[in-house]
């Protein structure tokens, strides 16, 4: 009966390359296409609503009087539904987290 | 006569990931009895509907587990579209076939390592999950996520893979292969873990089908039955035969999933060199009024879901049914007789997943 079968694969580690990565100190390459965070190029937004409308969890705000883009960073789960629905292709997706939030409940706001 | 005494096991345990309490009633270290209790982390997600738009429920379907997440939403979407008439492009339907296989290749791997932490194998723990890294990277690269996947929507799918880079994805697969070989053979051959799985947990296929379990759970008591052969998504132009053991211990249930998982690297090279080329969705057009029992096979077995609308934007109901909960019976079943050391790995050989259980 095989004992030890392990062993190749456990000295192959001992002796090579770690496969993990010292994160935070080695910075994580992510997928192109990866699905991070929410951002918004706020000169171009004409402020429609559309992605609001489309927020599956209602994390956008927007005001169309005061021109203001409201995204709570916590509600929102990064599907995209908001970048596919953009008319002016202003909202994208970024890779890697969203910056921290100071406190919950208070949005991230963007102004012309 | 020996003592009885009650050990409780759970909902907070070391081997358990997501909360079961079981009490265990025991003759100094023999099981003689387990009676269980769930509902730990019931989150009240099927009646959402009410709330939801029927093609917004697609994000809340995929957050009921985060393992198989993509197949809970594709068998929502099934579900809407068999309502709905709609029919899915070919290319979507292989899509999805290589997206389901992914996430049960990436379940198998998980499993296996939970399965070696359960028996106290620490290093084979961490060499299962330093493989199913891999695959989650392959699964972020096509869908942006790495567990909650959201490439599915009714109609169709969301994101498309390009030819050029599925065939490479079956390449690095067949590549990975050999290391799933070499990892598996651990597990199958090598005798310290054999001692902890063989024999552990007997199931007779008449009591496996009795007791209504699913998956690879009834596969290894020799019950070839595999959602996969209903021919959902692009199944039905797939060469592949459900994988089955004879035993129907712990440790023909481990040979199962390794096998699988083979398995599941020969469909998505079949699907790479099948897929057609075309369309990813099919417009959504009008409102869901019907029912429909939506059966697919999950990494941890057959799960259904109960839709039925009646021609609002919101269903009127939503019903699923997860392979763990199917499960659970069974389990209760190979417990009374083992000895209580054995107990986490009876457990684990049904691959819980317990949010899924109580959603």
């Amino acid at each position: 009966m095989p004992v030890f079968t392990i062993s190749g694969m456990i000295l192959r580690s001992l002796f090579g390359r770690p496969a993990t990565l010292m994160y935070p100190f080695e910075p994580r390459e992510y997928a192109t296409g990866s699905r991070g965070h929410i951002e918004i190029d706020a000169g171009t937004c004409i402020y429609c609503g559309l992605c609001r409308r489309k927020c599956p969890t209602a994390a956008l705000a927007v005001d169309r009087e005061a021109k203001v883009w409201e995204i709570d960073r916590l509600r929102c789960i990064s599907c995209g539904c908001c970048v596919e629905v953009c008319p002016k292709k202003c909202l994208s997706m970024a890779r890697g987290y969203s910056p921290a939030v100071p406190s919950a409940g208070e949005p991230e706001k963007h102004h012309a | 006569m020996t003592q009885r005494s009650i050990i409780p096991f759970g909902p907070q345990h070391p081997v358990l990931p997501e909360p079961i309490h079981l009490d265990l009633v025991v003759e100094d270290e023999t099981v003689v009895e387990a009676i269980p209790s769930i509902g730990f982390v019931h989150r009240g997600l099927e009646s959402l509907v009410a709330k939801k738009d029927f093609q917004e429920f697609v994000y809340v379907a995929e957050r009921i587990c985060g393992i198989c997440s993509f197949i809970h939403g594709m068998t929502y979407c099934h579900g809407v579209e068999q309502i709905m008439e709609i029919e899915v492009p070919p290319r979507a339907q292989y899509l999805r076939t290589i997206w389901s296989e992914l996430s049960r290749i990436h379940s198998h791997l998980l499993w296996l390592g939970l399965t070696a932490d359960a028996f106290g194998f620490e290093s084979l723990f961490m060499h299962s999950w330093r493989l199913r890294e891999k695959v989650l990277d392959i699964i972020e690269a096509t869908t942006g996520g790495r567990v909650i996947f959201g490439s599915c929507k009714v109609g169709g799918v969301r994101r498309d893979i390009e030819n050029a880079a599925l065939r490479t994805i079956a390449a690095t697969l067949q590549d990975y292969a050999k290391e799933y070989r070499e990892i598996g053979g651990v597990f199958l051959e090598d005798l310290t873990v054999k001692r902890r799985l063989c024999g552990v947990g007997v199931l007779s296929g008449e009591d496996a089908l009795q007791l209504g379990a699913v998956g690879p759970m009834l596969r290894a008591s020799g019950v070839a039955q595999d959602m996969r052969l209903l021919k959902y998504a692009a199944y039905g132009e797939i060469d592949f035969s459900p994988v089955t053991a004879a035993e129907g211990d712990s440790y023909a249930r481990c040979s199962v999933r390794v096998r699988e998982i083979f398995q599941s690297v020969g469909i998505i090279r079949q699907c790479a060199e099948k897929i057609p080329d075309g369309a990813i969705e099919t417009k959504v057009a009008g409102l869901p009024d019907g029912e429909f029992y939506a059966r697919t096979e999950q990494p941890r077995g057959e799960v259904i879901y109960y839709v039925k609308a009646n021609g609002t934007k919101n269903l009127e109901r939503l019903r699923v049914r997860t392979p763990t909960f199917a499960n659970i019976p069974a389990m209760l079943k190979v417990m009374p007789g083992c000895q209580l050391a054995d107990v986490p790995v009876l457990v684990l050989t049904i691959d819980p997943c317990i949010s899924c259980t109580e959603r």
